[in-house]
């Protein structure tokens, strides 16, 4: 939380690796985890002669990205950053500089406040650097290894204005942002394996005044929990600084993730000198209006129009509580079609909503892999009774590990729900065995509901579904109520 | 006339069966072994590789396959062009014993055409030169006059074909890296428009200028080089997807009717001798006299040329050359920390011309400087190629000197490098612009060293520049062969 | 600059290179003079757009080669000497 009289300012730097197949500027392949040093060749590991060649794909995800950010798409240029590091193999990295493909758009978050966008730019990854020695860290390791598979991996740096006010905002917007770029298929989004990546700059001013402070560059910031817990510690840190009448020095910090703490790494005072010039091995890059045109016409629904969707199925224009909790889950899964496919066949949308945000989102992968026709059977089934509860679950479990039609695989496991009449008989038997508890009952005891539940799963082996029973119960109840 | 056998000689003997391209190099390394010794051309000799290449045509032609245009012709390849397996140094202590993983394109294309390759030639340190001294692996001398350079960057290709040794090879031009040994040894030098022929596998020095292109003893041979490795290619961005049109056809199509423009600026400038004028002036007569109309032409903003190169090359370079830094290949000198490492690397691998000029382009490209000296340099690169433009409506062809002077002694302008700078100045303007240009020998000066005249053209005019090549080489003083020359015949008598 | 450079030099051959460099820098204040206001700057001889590659994998190197011309290497990486600060 900011401390109160205080605001945050934070502008985030987002790094997106695309999901392409093959690397920025060669055709090697874009992918996590293979053994060191076997996805590279002349271009990504900077042997000398060797010239980049731009990867159309990459170009076509960047535009989807500025599009799907409300950006302009620009006519845009290479440019080296020139700097030396073991990790980069040509000691500068291909960039943009002041012509980025996507400039000034905005991000709207889920709960209406708006984020702006300064611009979206590509350019390459870099490799992977592990220290070897006693503490495994920069500092007292004995020596340093390179993998270069990584290097020239097309990344889409997206930078926000600094319009973020708190950690939970920062939070908000990253997720909304992985969202955009998981929907547009130009990210898978998992940030432990380093698919985005984040810096922020924060700074911090007495609530009210409009003047911008010092500040800071946070780096490392990979996981949504650690974005929270370091923006907290920083601009805390700040506020510490200020009001104990220090100042606040700009410079670039990591994030500890052990001590919960952010480092100064270097001072920005001696700014370093990229000499940035214009890439000399490549041409200018200037998409033109038809292709612009083709993108824009295919991108896909984005999380908004699809969290707006899920609320329409209610009748809402905005999900709240535990409904909007789900709905978040199902958004973020690319689970809500199979909702909407339900809600659009009848279901329940609650019941649909609920089973997609709870049972299949606890195997979200298997869940996007499913039919979704097999999907909407299954939620139908349980919805007419044909299914209780937990016979829905486990065949959804079914469903959900090896496919098939659900009445047939309810059919396999023995699985015959109940249909209402011959519920009612079973609660009719059940009655009559017990006449004092259900006049107890009928007195009021409402606990007594559980007993005759009991005993009518105990005469089904357990087929029947709770909810119904429970309906059942309360209508016998009531007519016995009403008839004198 | 040509000393050694020429490239079409060769192709042509070797396509009839006259003789086996196994013969014809055996030949030539025996005459590389004759000149070897007192001109230093060769950083690398690749025999065995020569041999297999050299085995592989004559198979072909054995079995009656079709031969590509080159086939059997001995090939020299500057050292800062890829081959696989192969040292590919840039005469660079720093990349002494690298091997490159692959060919450059334009060595691929050659092998591709049936030359074979005989080895990779001496250059200045990373290209960076005018004289072939800075080479980590000592100087190439002048067949003409071994106690003087052979010009640079591409010493040892100009000097092995002057010397007869080698009848093609391979330079590169930057600033005029080929025209201008070309015309310090006497013999052709052709560099081709920007993007027509790949720089892929070419180890950069200045991305935006370098470009590879031929030397050779004859223009004939010169075009045919250049039509077997011209060509769009996709692993090169700035490749120009047109390509030049074919140029040996236009070798005898003269210039009757051509407008040509003798340059004041490339003729009248300061500090050029009056030897290389009147060569210049005679070159102007015999084109008239075959038809071609010659005006004077002023361009007065090619003096801007050597100072905008001298920005922009070396903030190229600087950017280019970072890659060598005791990580992945090439020369380790150890330290506590990877940036001590890397600084006693590159303090260690590289020679002065070549830290001067990335001390050079680091200023140039460094933030209080960079408008002031890159972009300005880059402005003044527009007006250059706008002077061009207004030249070429008014002429079809430039003429000018290729260099202020002929060779100059060893150790002479090591110490200055303005001075050394200098005598690129005729050549440097055409890579600004990314046109194509021609040296061609012109006879002598009156201390018997070799003249080069130079005809410039707009992009994608090769063919016009072998033509008015062709007459000019075909009017030309005879030029005497040099005193350190290689004396070898085709194998069998015709 | 030699910092910027990455090259280590001796006091020496700093002295002598400022030299050199005043000199050359010298001869480049002609560029500064020359006549460019609303010029545009040219980075490319020809103004190519649009060189797109499809994005199709290429086979990649055999390690083996890859890491025989490295200086230093262990478990298929390249080794150096303890890196002490983050990148810039
Ligand atoms: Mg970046
Ligand atoms: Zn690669």
């Amino acid at each position: 939380m900011t401390p109160a009289g205080w605001e945050a300012v934070i502008g985030l730097e987002v790094h997106c690796e695309l999901r392409t197949r093959t690397k920025l500027f060669c055709g090697c392949r874009n992918e996590f985890g293979a053994p060191p040093n076997t996805h590279v060749c002349p271009v990504c590991l900077g042997l000398p002669g060797s010239l980049p060649v731009l990867n159309r794909q990459a170009v076509e995800l960047a535009m989807r990205i500025g599009l799907a950010l409300g950006c302009r798409i620009e006519p845009s240029v290479f440019h080296r950053k020139n700097y030396f590091y073991p990790d980069m193999p040509k000691d500068y990295q291909i960039s943009q500089y002041d012509e980025p493909i996507c400039v000034e758009g905005a991000l709207t978050l889920p709960d209406g406040s708006r984020v702006g966008i300064v611009r979206a730019h590509l350019e390459e990854d870099t490799g992977k650097t592990s220290h070897i020695g006693e503490s495994g860290r920069i500092h007292g390791a004995g020596y340093a290894l390179v993998d270069y598979n990584r290097a020239g991996v097309p990344l889409v740096e997206i930078v926000s204005a600094p319009d973020i006010r708190s950690a939970q905002q920062a939070r908000a917007y990253v997720a909304e942002l992985r969202g955009v770029l998981v929907a547009t298929g130009a990210s898978d989004g998992r940030m432990e394996e380093g698919s985005l990546r984040v810096d922020a700059n924060v700074s911090v001013r007495r609530a009210g005044s409009d003047v911008l402070g010092t500040r800071c560059e946070v780096k490392n910031l990979n996981s949504l929990r650690s974005l929270v817990r370091a923006l907290e510690h920083e601009v805390a840190r700040q506020v510490g600084l200020l009001e104990a009448g220090q100042p606040v020095v700009q410079e670039t910090r990591h994030f500890d993730e052990d001590r919960g703490v952010t480092v100064a790494l270097r001072s920005k005072e001696e700014a370093f000198d990229y000499r940035y010039f214009p890439e000399p091995d490549l041409v200018a890059l200037a998409p033109e209006p038809a292709w612009r045109e083709a993108v824009a016409a295919s991108q896909p629904p984005l999380p908004a129009a699809r969290r707006q969707a899920l609320a329409e199925l209610f009748g809402a224009a905005r999900l709240e509580g535990p409904r909007a909790e789900q709905a978040e889950t199902v958004l973020e899964l690319g689970l809500d079609a199979l909702v909407r496919a339900a809600a659009e066949a009848g279901v329940d949308p609650a019941l649909a909503l609920a089973r997609t945000a709870n049972e299949a989102a606890a195997q979200a992968e298997a869940a996007r892999q499913v039919d979704p026709g097999a999907y909407v059977a299954l939620l139908r089934m349980e919805q007419e009774g044909r299914l209780s509860a937990t016979q829905a679950k486990t065949v959804l479990a079914e469903l959900l590990q090896h496919g098939g039609d659900p009445a047939d695989i309810a059919e396999r496991l023995g699985l015959v729900g109940l249909d209402r009449g011959a519920l009612a008989s079973v609660v009719a038997e059940v009655v009559a065995a017990h006449p004092e508890e259900w006049s107890r009952f009928c007195a009021g005891e409402e606990k007594l509901a559980g007993f005759f539940t009991g005993q009518v799963m105990r005469r089904t082996r357990g087929q029947a579904d709770g909810k119904l029973v429970a309906a059942e119960l309360a209508t016998r109840r009531a007519a016995e109520a009403g008839a004198p | 006339m040509s000393l050694a056998p020429t490239a079409s000689a060769i192709a042509a003997a070797v396509r009839s069966g006259e003789v086996r391209a196994s013969e014809v190099l055996e030949g030539c390394l025996e005459a590389i072994d004759q000149v070897e010794g007192q001109l230093g051309c060769f950083v690398t000799l690749t025999p065995e590789l020569a041999r297999a290449q050299a085995e592989a045509v004559d198979a072909q032609v054995a079995a009656g396959a079709p031969l590509g245009p080159l086939a059997g012709v001995p090939v020299a390849v500057k050292d800062n062009l890829c081959t696989a397996g192969v040292p590919t140094t840039c005469s660079s202590r720093i990349l002494a014993s690298w091997r490159p993983p692959y060919d450059a394109t334009a060595v691929a294309r050659l092998v591709a055409a049936g030359a074979v390759v005989v080895g990779k030639t001496n250059l200045d340190e990373f290209a960076m030169g005018s004289s072939t001294e800075t080479s980590a692996f000592g100087p190439t001398r002048n067949p003409y006059d071994p106690s003087r350079v052979p010009g640079g960057s591409s010493g040892g290709s100009a000097a092995v074909v002057a010397a007869g040794a080698v009848p093609l090879a391979l330079g590169t031009d930057t600033g005029g890296s080929i025209r201008q040994p070309a015309a310090l040894c006497g013999v052709v030098g052709l560099k081709p428009t920007y993007g027509a022929v790949s720089r892929y596998g070419l180890i950069a020095f200045a991305s935006s200028l370098d470009q590879v292109g031929p030397l050779a003893q004859t223009v004939e041979d010169a075009a045919a080089l250049l039509d077997a490795i011209a060509g769009h290619d996709p692993m090169d961005s700035t490749s120009l997807p047109e390509g030049v049109l074919p140029c040996h056809r236009a070798l005898d199509r003269g210039v009757a009717g051509l407008r040509i423009g003798l340059v004041r600026e490339l003729v009248e400038a300061e500090g050029i001798e009056p030897g290389v004028r009147r060569r210049v002036e005679d070159a102007a007569e015999a084109l008239a006299a075959a038809g071609a109309t010659v005006e004077p032409v002023s361009v007065p903003e090619l003096a801007l040329g050597l100072p905008a190169y001298y920005l922009i090359a070396p903030a190229e370079a600087s950017s280019n050359l970072a890659r060598y830094d005791g990580v992945r290949y090439g020369l380790r000198v150890d330290g506590a920390d990877v940036e001590e490492m890397q600084a006693r690397t590159r303090a260690a691998g590289f020679g002065p011309e070549v830290k001067r000029r990335i001390l050079l382009g680091t200023y140039a490209l460094s933030a209080g400087y960079y408008d002031a000296y890159y972009a300005q340099a880059q402005r003044v690169r527009t007006l250059i190629v706008r002077a061009f433009e207004r030249a070429y409506e008014q002429a079809d062809l430039l003429l000018g000197a290729t260099t202020p002077t002929t060779a100059f002694p060893l150790g002479a302008k090591v110490e200055d490098p303005l001075a050394m700078y200098l005598s690129d100045v005729f050549t440097i303007p055409t890579n600004l612009a990314g046109h194509p240009a021609l040296s061609v020998p012109f006879g002598t000066d009156d201390a018997g060293l070799p003249v080069g005249v130079q005809l410039l053209a707009p992009a994608l005019a090769e063919p016009s520049l072998v033509a008015a090549g062709a007459v000019l080489e075909r009017s030309a003083p005879a030029l005497p062969p040099p005193p350190v020359a290689a004396s070898w015949r085709l194998g069998v008598p015709r | 600059m030699a910092r910027l450079a990455r090259i280590a030099l001796s006091p020496e051959e700093l002295d002598r290179y400022a030299q050199q460099l005043a000199a050359v820098l010298e001869h480049a204040a002609q560029v500064a003079a020359a006549p460019t206001a609303g010029v545009p700057p040219t980075a490319h001889p020809f103004a190519l757009v649009n060189v797109l590659r499809d994005d199709e994998p290429r086979p990649s190197l055999d390690p083996a080669v890859v890491l025989a011309e490295a200086p230093a290497a262990e478990d298929g990486r390249f080794k150096v000497p303890p890196i002490l600060g983050e990148a810039p």
